[in-house]
Formats: C-alpha cells, structure tokens, sequence
C-alpha cells in the first residue's frame, strides 16, 4: 500500500458520507505471531485504517495502558525490524491501509535510508512520529521525499494559528488532531473548547483531519467525528485486544456512528 | 561568548534540539522567550546574584589539594568546592536559577526528576525558599538507594513520587516528570537538574551552572597568574561538567576533560559511559550519544553513583566530544570507591561518589605529569549521601577478596 491509499481511504469514505474510525495496536503485545489476526480483527469490526504502534523503552507520549503494552512487546524483544518483517510476510492479507506509530529514535538507528526501503516493501502508507514536531522533521522528511511514506503530523490545544498553518501546509495523509492536552489515554471531557479548535484545524486544512487521545466509547467518537473526518482510538482498543474482549470493539464503532453522520 | 560554539538556534552542531510531543511545543517557546527576557533583566540577574552568595554562600573555594598533590606526586591539583554550597553540591546553582524563572514566568509550581535524590533536594530546598509547591519524581530503585535524601525532600515540603515504570532509576523519573509536566503546564515549571532534555533546558542548565567555571577561572588566574593545563569533571548528564567547563572552551590552553562512569568496567554490559560506550540518538527531548540496542532501545544502566546512572549525556557535551574540544574520559566503581577514600584520608574532604568518578581519573594521571602542570577538578558534591553505600560496597569487596 502506499499514501494514496490513504487518500482513497478517505476519498471513498466521504462519498459515502461516512466518517474514518482509525484504531490503534501495540506491535508484539500478545505475540507478533498474532499480529494478522488482531489485523483482521480491526478490519472485520469495521475500522477503516490502522495504526501500529512500535514499542519503544522510553515513551515519553504515552499514557498508562500504551506503555504497558509496549513494555509486554519489548519483554519479548520485539524490534521495528521484526515488525517490518512480519508485515512484508502478511501484507497482502491487509485490505486496509496501515501507518506506523514510532518514536523517532527506533527509526533513526535503523537508518532513515533502509527504513524508507523496507517499510514501503511491508506496505506501510505512512507515519506517525509523536516526538518529532515540524522544526526537527527535515532530515526525516528529506529522507522519505519521493517515497510512498506519507508524514503524519499532529497538531494540539496549543499549536497557536501561525504554526498551525505551517503544520498543514504541505501536510500528507491526514492531520492528527490531539483532542487533549496531556497524553494518550487521559480525557477531561470534550467541550466547546475542543469543538471549536476542530473547526480552527479544519479552516486551514486541506487534507482529512482526524481526532484523536482519549477517545473511550461510541459516544466520544460520535460527538467528536461531528467536527472533523475520523477519531483515532488508542488505549481503549489496546485494552480491549489485550483482555481478549474484541467483541467490544465493533461496539465502539459501526453503524450507529456511521449512519448518524451528517 | 557560548553563542560561538551554537550554529543554529537550540542545536550544538547536529545534537540537541527539542524532540517532543507538539504538545510541548507552547510551553517551550513560552519558557524560551521568558527566559530570554529573564537573561536581559537586570533584576533577575541581581536576585540571583543575591541568592548565590547570600542562600547558598557562594563564592566557594578553589582549594589546592596539597597533601593529595604531594602524595600523587605530578601537576598540582586544584579543588572547585561545589561540595560546600547549601545543600552540598552544585545542583543547587541551576535550581534556584529556574526557580526564579518559575516565578518571573508566573507559575506557581515546580516539579523535577532526579537520581542520587541531589537535584530533588535542591529542588525542594528552593521550592521551600521561593514558596512554590514541588513534586520529585525519583526511580524506586534510587530512592531506595537514597532513603535519606527521600526523607529530607519531605522534611522541605515536597512530596517525593517513586517511579514504578520500566528500570525505576533517572531516566524513567525523566519520563514520569516528563507526562505530568504536559498535564499541568499552565501553573508548573519543570525544573530540569541536568543539561540534558529539549531545547531551552540544556542552555538554560549550563547558564545557570557556569559561575563554577567563571569564579574557578578567576581564582586560578588569582592564584597562579595562569591558566590551568586541565580541567576535569565527572559526567553523567553533564551539569556539573559543562558548568566548569563553559568558560574555558575559549581558552585553547586549556585540556577539558569529562570523566563518565565505567560500572563494573568499561568491557561489561554495567556501565553508564553514553560518549565511550554508546552511539547516536534521540530520546529525552534531545539528539546526543546515548546507551542503545540495535533495535534504538535505551540500554540500562549501571553505575555505583546514583548522579551517573543515566543513559544519556547532555548534547553539548556531545557536540564538545565530536569537535574533539573535551576529551571523555571514564572511571569504574571500584576506582570511584578507592578515590572517595583516597580524598577523605589525604584532606579530610569525604567528596561524592559523583566526584570521585573525576577524581579517580586525577589520581591516575597526576602522577604522570609535570610538577608545573596544573589541573582544576570540580569536586560537585559532597559524600554524606554516600557513606552508608560505600560502607556496604567495601564490605562487599572485602568478603570477594
């Protein structure tokens, strides 16, 4: 897969009307073994595109339920080249487009260049780097610049509107909107506040914006979709697969929340 | 005159820079520009000047070790005493800089990390001072190790919160720190005790630390009408270390010389060495030789020296070592231990562990120089902390032998 999978992603979805449910998992946390089937999981409850997270020890961005499951993956020595490789192995089971979820380090050690190579051979269509904001992005993004690797960028509560404009300018993929301030897995409630800063991101933007951090039921994921193109749900899904309650999950999701949409 | 070794805003040459969550990115620039305002103010200046001489008694020593020279028998040994600051080591200098700076931003609150419980307690001391409420984070792990200091961080008012999460030591303290400080920067400032972390914090740490290299500069050119041939200072993230050397990087005379923690040795897995021992990376905020895997994992750690034990090294020291203007040199425990006792017998000075990482290295190339040559060590910290460790470890290596 590549970028323009994402962009006909969403393409298809908002001719449909509908909006993106983007679901997050920790690579390797269960097995890497199971990495297909909770895939197919994922897929089959009806989200749209997937992020894989790569665990790392020192994750500065996550919250509680992340991290212990990125510790359990790491407990099994579970590498970002292990995980390229075992995407290569199942790509052509994926029916839906998948980004990684990385700190910038694992990828930098790798090397930028080989990276690049691989994770496009393993079908990877882009990137999340949550500690990499725009001004220390360079060296990555010349690295990946005619690759097929889209750069995710994430915007916040406090990304005033100046550099807002700078982060979605050029923008590829969507746009991250952390709908929060804090870290992964923590909510103090939506409000006007969150509502009317969607509307901001999406006044400049000009790719798909979608929402995410903190996301938890249907309910968040209805009143936050309203004002943007998707929700991104992390630390609710990595704890519903690791409790082996994936029934749970197309209830967080499917129709209500889809056909209550426009 | 640091602005000259700085090619881009917030860089040390390719180190540094500020990799964090965009979340971060506000309260950064909001704490950059403060602090620049802060740098051009008068009044800042002069209450920090007050506090420096008045609160923590400032100037300090620049001792000459005569008994330890004559012993060593080479160049003469100079002593920076950090060790004789309120509350026993320079990490107070820093601390009640940003302290200040808490204040001049408006906010209210300070929070920290920290190893050997040193930059904790300096912490809670200016948080007591200042009036500002203060949560350390420490790994379980060193706050084992550190029960006293935990206490006396209480006993000044602070609440101390043991990290529970991946090696329990500093660099899981820094993360801690690091989550609760983007839940809470409206009214917190994070007070970091080293030169590490994101952009402005590692120049921030060296401004406030180079009054050990300016007054050491002075009092040496006082003393022996010269400059000295080397400068030398233990390194874990650095903050003593650039504190000394700031303001001789322009003196090419001058051989800068970091001294980082060996562990079991630098042949084992147990070190704490990031420049020898580690390669390139980013996590903390910053770019900077680090301890990693392959994989870009960061390794554990180990040093006897709680103030060592860390996996990173501040990104200008980085930058230093790959200009090759300061040398990085290393020390294990057991020589660590030998120079805590060594200094404690020759001039009844017992240092800290820290400390003795510098001073080992002294001690192995005093002798082997010149009698005219002159080095100026920073002994950091104070060894009360220790003592109770270093009962346990000789014990320990007498019951092997």
């Amino acid at each position: 897969m590549t970028k323009y999978q994402i962009r006909d992603t969403f393409k298809q979805l908002d001719m449909d009307g509908n909006k993106a449910f983007i679901a997050y998992l920790m690579a390797g946390d269960g097995s890497l073994d199971q990495l297909l089937n909770q895939i197919q999981i994922l897929e089959d409850s009806g989200v749209d595109l997937i992020e894989i997270g790569v665990p790392f020890s020192d994750p500065a961005a996550d919250g509680p339920v992340i991290q212990d499951a990125g510790l359990r993956a790491l407990e099994k020595n579970i590498s970002l080249n292990d995980i390229l490789n075992k995407l290569s192995e199942i790509k052509d089971e994926i029916h839906i487009p998948y980004v990684l979820m990385t700190y910038y380090n694992p990828i930098f050690k790798y090397g930028l260049e080989a990276f690049k190579e691989v994770a496009v051979a393993a079908g990877v269509s882009g990137l999340i780097v949550p500690d990499l904001p725009l001004d220390e992005e360079a060296e990555l993004k010349s690295a990946l610049v005619d690759s097929d690797l889209a750069i995710i960028r994430l915007v916040t509560l406090t990304t005033s509107d100046e550099r807002l404009k700078k982060i979605v300018s050029e923008a590829e993929g969507f746009i991250y909107a952390v709908a929060v301030n804090g870290i992964t897995g923590k909510r103090v409630g939506y409000s006007q506040e969150v509502y009317d800063y969607l509307e901001r991101i999406k006044k400049y933007a000009t790719i798909p914006v979608c929402s995410g951090f903190g996301i938890s039921n249907k309910e968040n994921a209805k009143a936050l979709g309203g004002y943007c193109d998707g929700v991104i749900v992390g630390s609710k899904i990595v704890e519903l697969l690791h409790n082996g309650k994936t029934e749970e999950i197309k209830n967080l999701i499917p129709e209500k929340y889809i056909s209550s949409v426009n | 005159m640091n602005e000259a070794i700085k090619e881009i805003k917030g860089k040390f040459g390719q180190f540094g820079g500020a990799y964090v969550a965009e979340s971060l990115v506000a309260t950064l620039e909001e704490l950059e520009a403060a602090y620049e305002k802060a740098k051009q103010d008068p009044d800042f200046q002069k209450e920090f000047d007050y506090l420096m001489k008045e609160y923590v008694g400032r100037e300090n020593p620049l001792y000459y070790a005569e008994r330890l020279t004559e012993k060593l028998g080479g160049a003469k040994i100079y002593l920076k005493r950090e060790d004789l600051n309120h509350t026993g080591a320079h990490k107070i200098n820093n601390a009640i800089g940003q302290g200040l700076l808490t204040k001049y931003m408006g906010k209210t609150k300070v929070i920290a990390e920290t190893g050997a419980g040193q930059h904790g307690v300096a912490t809670a001391t200016i948080a007591a001072l200042l009036g500002l409420e203060c949560k350390v984070f420490m790994g379980a792990k060193d706050a084992a190790r550190q029960e006293l200091n935990v206490f006396r961080m209480e006993l000044l008012g602070a609440e101390v919160i043991k990290v529970e999460q991946g090696t329990k030591t500093l660099k899981d303290a820094v993360n801690e720190a690091m989550r609760y400080w983007v839940q809470h920067m409206e009214d917190t400032h994070y007070v970091i005790g080293s030169a590490l972390g994101p952009h402005p914090f590692p120049e921030i740490v060296r401004d406030f630390q180079s009054i050990i290299s300016k007054e050491a500069r002075e009092q040496i050119l006082e003393k022996e009408g010269r400059l000295p041939n080397k400068v030398i200072a233990c390194i874990g993230g650095g903050s003593n270390a650039i504190g000394m050397f700031t303001n001789f990087i322009e003196d090419e005379v001058v051989e800068i010389i970091g001294v980082e923690a060996a562990g079991k040795g630098i042949d084992t897995d147990e070190t704490a060495a990031a420049i020898n021992k580690g390669s390139v990376g980013i996590a903390h905020g910053a770019k900077m030789h680090m301890l990693q895997d392959d994989n870009g994992q960061l390794l554990g750690t180990h040093s006897i020296s709680a103030g060592l034990d860390y996996p990173g090294i501040g990104p200008e020291h980085s930058y230093l070592h790959e200009i090759g203007r300061a040398k990085y040199e290393y020390a294990n425990d057991k020589e660590a231990l030998a120079a805590f006792q060594e200094l404690s017998r020759t001039e009844g000075i017992i240092p800290a562990l820290e400390s003795s990482h510098a001073l080992a290295y002294v001690i192995r190339v005093a002798p082997t120089l010149a009698k005219d040559e002159i080095i100026v060590v920073n002994l950091s910290g104070r060894g009360d902390k220790d003592v109770q460790l270093v009962k346990d470890a000789l014990e320990g290596m007498n019951k092997n032998d």
